[in-house]
């Protein structure tokens, strides 16, 4: 009685250690990454909606509980809503064409050619380049008086367009910065989802006299309906968080205009920089104002992709 | 994971929290040993940050060979940067420079926050105030006046400059003195850019933008922005609507080259001769002469119509964050005094804020060949000696953002005057 216990102990003791092996070590190893994402993810999102209920500014040493009042001024802010309407505009301007080239790029791209990963390193160069570099650069591209596009569109007769100054110039303008980035990465994705499409199918409906265009209509673009919606909720959460581009575009092309203004009408002020004016380039600070702010745009970010979702999954619900 | 695994992967952890402990704990030690300032000998780094070239770098090289252990290092950032980036630091209590430099339009947000500051009267830095310029003093101390929290490097008095070579393309005097004869007040000079326009001197305008105009304009006058109580007066003020107005009449006559200042298109503008005259704080001298490197001998100097008036100059202050306050106020001391801001004003052009310098021989006789010799010296002594103090209020960077932007509105065609302006008195009402 006194040694059998201990053996049992023993082996009790090893097969507790077996379970927990079994049972816990899997979410210690998934574990750094939530605890990251707490610490940068779910925190930041917390205790910005904690700022946002109150009176707070970086510079006063106390903060008022305000209840929903940020919101509401917020809802009546008139500029609030112009950078939403900027956001989306700017949005659909660059995601939907930068989609559909990206499509035409990989469709291109998805048979054999030589140089093939000559090609496939090209489409992915504009992605590493920095954004600061694209947008000075795009911005003397699209420069009033001694820019190039300018420049160009005058042998038509065309020319002299203020491209900042305008709220369609400007929102092309930084679609196109946009489009020039993310189209060949977009491109890459979708191609290696058509390469795990069967080649057989292409072969039959060559037999059947289907033109290239049709294949991609008919057979290559129902089979990569997951990864078409992966891209689209991808690239409208990115849209809708567009800074960098507007913010340097003001700057760069001399619209005048505060640093965070999006030029002097607000003409191309998205939502990001709208939250980026109210909580940093103001002298008020206004972080409460700020945070409810970018509440609201998470908010209408998860709208917009629900939405997106909605929409492209009933597209062409073809093969699978 | 194995037993084995385990048991090397405790004690790792733990050293590598000891590490961890240890660094942190060594971090602290310095921290408190910097704070009983500095042992003799010890090396020394001071921070300087700075908005755009202040022309101080020579002096740092004198200044090494009589303090052999101090070490300087020079942060530039963009000027809206700079300031924004300040207040965070300040806010955050880290990051801030041992001395920071800080613009006119932004001396009162930072001396209403006298606690973040040092106050240099404990390094005895309250003897220069004889030095200087009485309302330059001023605007570097707290508000109640108990404390001095920065000194003056310049002072912006006005001048307006001209390209010569564009002037006579257009049938205009060429000569400094009927240039300036031409302009008594603003309602001459948008007449004399009428005659420029009717000209129509190949792609030249008469001037860049509105922006810099308007804020010469306001700096004129005797109140501005902000009433002494530090109210905001944009609306009420009658010196702010006319300057509004002459801006907007410049737009409209089509005068401008609708080139916002500091910008990369402006810098071109500066390269191509994109515009015939520009409003000339005396640091817009360097800048020009930065800019338009080919163009020496074609820009020359008349004064500003209008009277006299201030735009820009700077402070440098020592945060409290910093480790040497001491050591930063002697470099303060060194660098403005009067000496060195006779040399910064022959390198930069940056007006030196110590009016004893004004009748100095060597101030007053002072040209510049890139600027047809003007006598830049005596210039900008007339200029600083009438210039009338006006009080800046905590928020004078966004309040001129706001009504920046309406001028840009009417720039770009998206609004009347009128509309423009009823936008930019419910953009300044929103300022806290």
């Amino acid at each position: 009685m006194s040694t059998f216990p201990i053996a049992v102990t023993r082996r009790r003791r090893r097969s507790v250690r077996h379970t927990l092996d079994v049972r816990v070590s899997p979410y210690a190893y998934v574990a750094p990454f939530f605890l990251l994402f707490c610490a940068f993810g779910l925190f930041p999102l917390v205790y910005t909606a904690w700022v946002s209920l109150h009176e707070w500014t970086l510079l006063s040493e106390t903060q008022e509980f305000i209840g929903l009042d940020n919101f509401s001024t917020l809802l009546a802010d008139g500029y609030f809503w112009n950078a939403t309407f900027n956001t989306l505009s700017i949005g659909v301007l660059s995601t939907v064409p930068q989609l559909a080239l990206a499509i035409w790029l990989a469709h291109l791209l998805n048979r054999r050619l030589r140089f093939q990963t000559f090609f496939r390193v090209a489409l992915l160069l504009p992605n590493v380049t920095s954004v600061v570099a694209v947008v000075v650069i795009f911005s003397q591209l699209f420069g009033r008086d001694f820019g190039m596009i300018n420049w160009m569109l005058s042998w038509f007769g065309a020319g002299n367009i203020d491209w900042a100054a305008g709220t369609a110039t400007s929102h092309i303008a930084l679609s196109v910065m946009i489009m020039w980035r993310w189209t060949g990465y977009n491109a890459l994705i979708f191609l290696a989802a058509m390469q795990a499409v069967p080649r057989d199918l292409y072969e039959a409906a060559r037999l059947d006299g289907a033109s290239s265009f049709t294949q991609l209509r008919k057979i290559t673009i129902p089979m990569i309906r997951p990864t078409i919606i992966f891209v689209v909720i991808v690239s409208t959460i990115g849209a809708m968080q567009i800074i960098a581009e507007p913010m340097l575009f003001g700057q760069s092309t001399g619209s005048g205009g505060g640093i965070a203004s999006g030029g002097p009408d607000r003409q191309f002020q998205t939502l990001a920089l709208f939250v980026y004016e109210q909580g940093f380039a103001s002298g008020s600070f206004d972080f409460g104002y700020a945070s409810a702010a970018s509440w609201l745009m998470f908010v209408a970010v998860v709208i917009v992709a629900g939405i997106n979702f909605l929409i492209t999954r009933r597209v062409k619900g073809g093969l699978i | 994971m194995t037993p084995r695994i385990r048991r090397l992967g405790l004690p790792l952890l733990t050293a590598s929290l000891l590490a961890l402990a240890t660094a942190c704990g060594g971090g602290g030690g310095g921290e408190t040993a910097a704070q009983s300032s500095a042992k003799p000998g010890e090396k020394i780094k001071l921070t300087i940050g700075l908005f755009g070239d202040f022309g101080f770098k020579p002096l740092y090289e004198e200044y090494k060979k009589t303090h052999p252990n101090i070490e300087i290092v020079e942060n530039v950032t963009q000027f809206n940067d700079h300031h924004s980036n300040l207040v965070k630091r300040l806010a955050t209590n880290a990051g801030a420079g041992d001395i920071e430099a800080v613009e006119v339009g932004y001396i009162s947000t930072f001396t209403a926050q006298p606690g973040r500051f040092t106050d240099l009267k404990q390094f005895g830095l309250d003897q220069r105030q004889a030095d200087y310029l009485d309302w330059k003093w001023q605007q570097g101390m707290s508000k109640d006046g108990s404390q001095v929290l920065g000194l003056g490097t310049d002072v912006g008095g006005l001048a307006m400059c001209y390209r010569k070579d564009l002037f006579k393309k257009a049938g205009l005097p060429e000569k400094r003195d009927e240039v300036s004869a031409l302009w008594p007040t603003w309602e001459d000079y948008i007449a004399t850019g009428k005659k420029f326009a009717g000209a129509d001197v190949d792609g030249a305008k008469f001037t860049d933008s509105p922006g810099e105009l308007f804020r010469a304009m306001v700096n004129q006058a005797a109140t501005g922005l902000y009433d002494t109580q530090d109210n905001i007066i944009v609306e009420s003020n009658p010196e702010v609507k006319k300057a509004w107005d002459l801006s907007n009449q410049l737009t409209q006559e089509g005068l401008t080259a609708k080139l916002a200042a500091f910008s990369p298109p402006w810098n071109t503008g500066f390269a191509k001769g994109s515009f015939a005259t520009i409003i000339c704080p005396a640091w817009m001298t360097g800048f020009i002469q930065e800019q338009a490197k080919d163009a020496s001998g074609k820009w020359d100097i008349a004064t500003v119509p209008g009277g006299s008036g201030n735009s820009g100059g700077s402070h440098l202050m020592v945060p409290k964050q910093s480790k040497h306050p001491k050591e930063a106020a002697e470099l303060i001391n060194f660098l403005t005094s009067k000496e060195n801001q006779a040399k910064v004003f022959k390198e930069e052009g940056t007006f030196p804020s110590i009016p004893a310098l004004y009748e100095d021989p060597s101030i007053q006789n002072f040209t510049k060949p890139f600027f047809g010799d003007a006598p830049i010296g005596k210039i900008y002594s007339d200029a600083a000696k009438s210039l009338k103090p006006q009080h800046l209020g905590p928020k004078e960077g966004d309040v001129r953002v706001a009504i920046g932007n309406g001028l840009g509105r009417v720039e770009q065609g998206k609004q009347t005057p009128d509309e423009a302006w009823a936008q930019v008195l419910e953009d300044v009402k929103k300022i806290k």
